[in-house]
């Protein structure tokens, strides 16, 4: 194998990788601080999945604008649910959370075959974001050099929100020990729905920029939540830069089995995770227990 | 009554035990035409029983219980299509086998987590049986799974008919009737006992020395093997299997029916299979997204407002009714 097939090979794996991270990083950050079993997170990525290409075709809103719209409207609706279900059921038993999320895709899954029907929807996208980028010594799909610029690029926000901001110190207090911070009087509640909205709105729209890697159709949250729920497992809760490295890892190691061994290859992955959590229930970069 | 007297014939079999088999029975007679339906419905009760014994009476959550079921299908299945083997009985015990050890050692390693590492590790563990069984084409069948198995005649009398499902009906029912006073004999008995304590408060039962975690995977054990056991019937009655029994959906639906009929009760696994499968049957071949939708919105009423399902209202009815009569009394 040469070098250029190892690098696009790489490439190709971290721009899947990113859109893994921009959808769970949200869910890693609201189980951390709440412990609540959100299975809805991908429903949430399929609605900003949705809002995105459907706002494009119809309103021929710009992709960017789009995506921005996706992430407001999702935003909202998704502080609409968490007031009014996610709320009640803070201190119940996690059976209770795996069953109310579990209905929530159902529901949702089905609003959406209902309005838009279940045909797979495409992403047009725009002129400069398709075709080939020269990068001297190959050249590559311009979408997916875009995906990783991108998703580097949000991570370095976030990593510098959480790390250096007030808020960020907030959250982070709050994940370690809910108890401690609230008791110097972090409103722990109020915490949680802003990550909670900020975590949905990330998750639309990364279910918009992988519309065009992951594909979109009412099934997709059922199809992916085992993969997004990987990615949280792996990083460890609450911990963004573990999120992004295990997302880049699962990306990558899901490229390349898909290319060297087609029929099985998320084989391996389960496997791995299996493993994985078994020694560091915690997750790779974890510091709380699941 | 005083508590101790309560408890002491908690186990004791009521006139309204017998209710479920002779309606089941009277099904037989009364519904020639919807026996497949009906076998249908017992697998998934004895499916949903299985979950009952882990996630009612031990409290653990898991969303990988069809890994089990899967099991047992597919090795009745295998064993039918590979080595001709094909005689009914002997099959379930086998499936009880495989399944059974698989709980045995999954259950090992994986019960000495908790929380959201267990859900994701019996999710993977599922996960992994699915892939293997997709990737494993030439043992497995691959994605199309192993259609038209022919399985003997039960105890060399009774053969299956793929039309009329006669013998796999009453075969189902048998089976369920054997292994529901296995189940009911387990949650009434001392270790049923210190299961429910481990569900109820784990570090009061650490507290007291009561052996937890062996406890929890003999429940586990025990429970995948019931679980490969409704998986072989599932494979035997209608002939074939295919990846679908294992697949998440079919973890989640358990899940729902169990929850639906109230779970840590064991009739509410009747209760939830009968009415979630007869809805399902009325609702989703006519209007199948909003079977969804409307199975989506109960399971949010349900886990907000009705954690007990519809045994846990009826026993709230009754409550209330009993309190009235006795304030009448007075």
């Amino acid at each position: 194998m040469d070098l250029n097939s190892l690098i696009s090979i790489l490439l190709g794996g971290m721009a899947a990788g990113m859109v893994l991270f921009v959808v769970s990083v949200g869910l890693s950050v609201t189980m951390g601080l709440m412990g609540f079993v959100n299975l809805a997170h991908g429903s949430f990525a399929m609605l900003g999945g949705y809002a995105i290409v459907l706002s494009m075709k119809h309103w021929g809103l710009p992709f960017p604008a789009a995506l921005l719209f996706g992430f407001v409207a999702v935003a909202a609706i998704s502080v609409v649910f968490e007031r009014l279900l996610y709320a009640p059921l803070y201190r119940a038993r996690e059976l209770d959370q795996v069953l109310l999320t579990i209905g929530l895709n159902f529901a949702l899954i089905a609003a959406v075959t209902l309005g838009v029907g279940p045909e797979t929807q495409t992403v047009q996208l725009p002129g400069w974001l398709s075709g080939q980028t020269d990068l001297g010594f190959m050249s590559y799909r311009t979408y997916s050099l875009a995906l990783i610029v991108a998703g580097t690029v949000l991570m370095l926000a976030l990593l510098f929100g959480f790390e250096r901001t007030r808020i960020g110190a907030r959250i982070r207090a709050a994940v370690d020990n809910r108890r401690m911070a609230q008791s110097m009087g972090v409103d722990v509640g109020r915490l949680f729905t802003l990550t909670f909205a900020l975590g949905s709105g990330l998750a639309a729209m990364g279910g918009g920029l992988g519309a065009e890697i992951l594909g979109l159709d009412p099934q997709y949250p059922f199809r992916y939540l085992v993969y997004f729920l990987i990615v949280v497992a792996v990083g460890g809760l609450g911990r963004i830069s573990g999120v992004f490295f295990a997302a880049m890892l699962i990306g990558v190691l899901d490229f390349v089995l898909k290319i060297y061994f087609p029929k099985g290859g998320t084989l391996f992955i389960y496997a791995l995770t299996l493993i994985l959590l078994l020694a560091r229930p915690q997750g790779l970069f974890g510091k709380k227990g699941l | 009554m005083d508590p101790a007297t309560e408890l002491a014939r908690r186990h004791r079999l009521r006139w309204w035990e017998a209710l479920p088999w002779v309606a089941a029975l009277a099904c037989f007679f009364a519904f020639p035409n919807y026996l497949a339906f009906g076998t249908q419905v017992l697998v998934t009760i004895l499916f949903a029983l299985s979950l009952d014994l882990v996630l009612g009476y031990a409290g653990i959550v898991t969303l990988g219980h069809a890994a089990f079921f899967g099991a047992g299908a597919y090795t009745v299945g295998m064993m039918a299509m590979h080595w001709g083997w094909n005689e009914p009985l002997s099959g379930l015990l086998a499936a009880a086998l495989v399944a059974g050890a698989i709980g045995l050692a999954s259950g090992l390693v994986l019960l000495r987590t908790h929380g959201l590492a267990l859900l994701m590790l019996t999710l993977c563990t599922m996960a992994l049986l699915e892939q293997a069984a997709n990737m494993g084409a030439e043992w497995t069948g691959g994605f199309d799974g192993m259609p038209g198995l022919s399985f003997g005649k039960i105890l060399g009398l009774f053969g299956f008919d793929v039309l009329y499902y006669k013998s796999q009906y009453l075969y189902a029912l048998a089976v369920l009737l054997a292994s529901f006073i296995v189940v009911r004999t387990l949650v009434y008995s001392s270790f049923g006992q210190s299961l429910t304590g481990v569900r109820e408060n784990l570090l009061r039962m650490h507290a007291v020395g009561a052996p937890v975690r062996v406890r929890q995977v003999i429940a586990y054990t025990i429970s995948a093997a019931l679980a490969g056991v409704a998986g072989a019937l599932f494979a035997q009655a209608n002939g074939y299997v295919n990846l679908a029994v294992l697949g998440l959906e079919r973890s989640a639906g358990v899940m729902i029916v169990l929850i639906l009929g109230g779970y840590g009760r064991l009739y509410g696994a009747f209760v939830g299979a009968l009415a979630y499968m007869l809805l399902e049957h009325v609702l989703a071949k006519a209007y199948p997204t909003a079977w969804q939708l409307g199975l989506g919105v109960t399971l949010v009423v349900v886990a907000l407002f009705a954690r007990d399902g519809v045994l846990g209202m009826v026993d709230a009815l009754r409550r209330r009714w009993v309190g009235q009569m006795r304030g009448a009394g007075k």
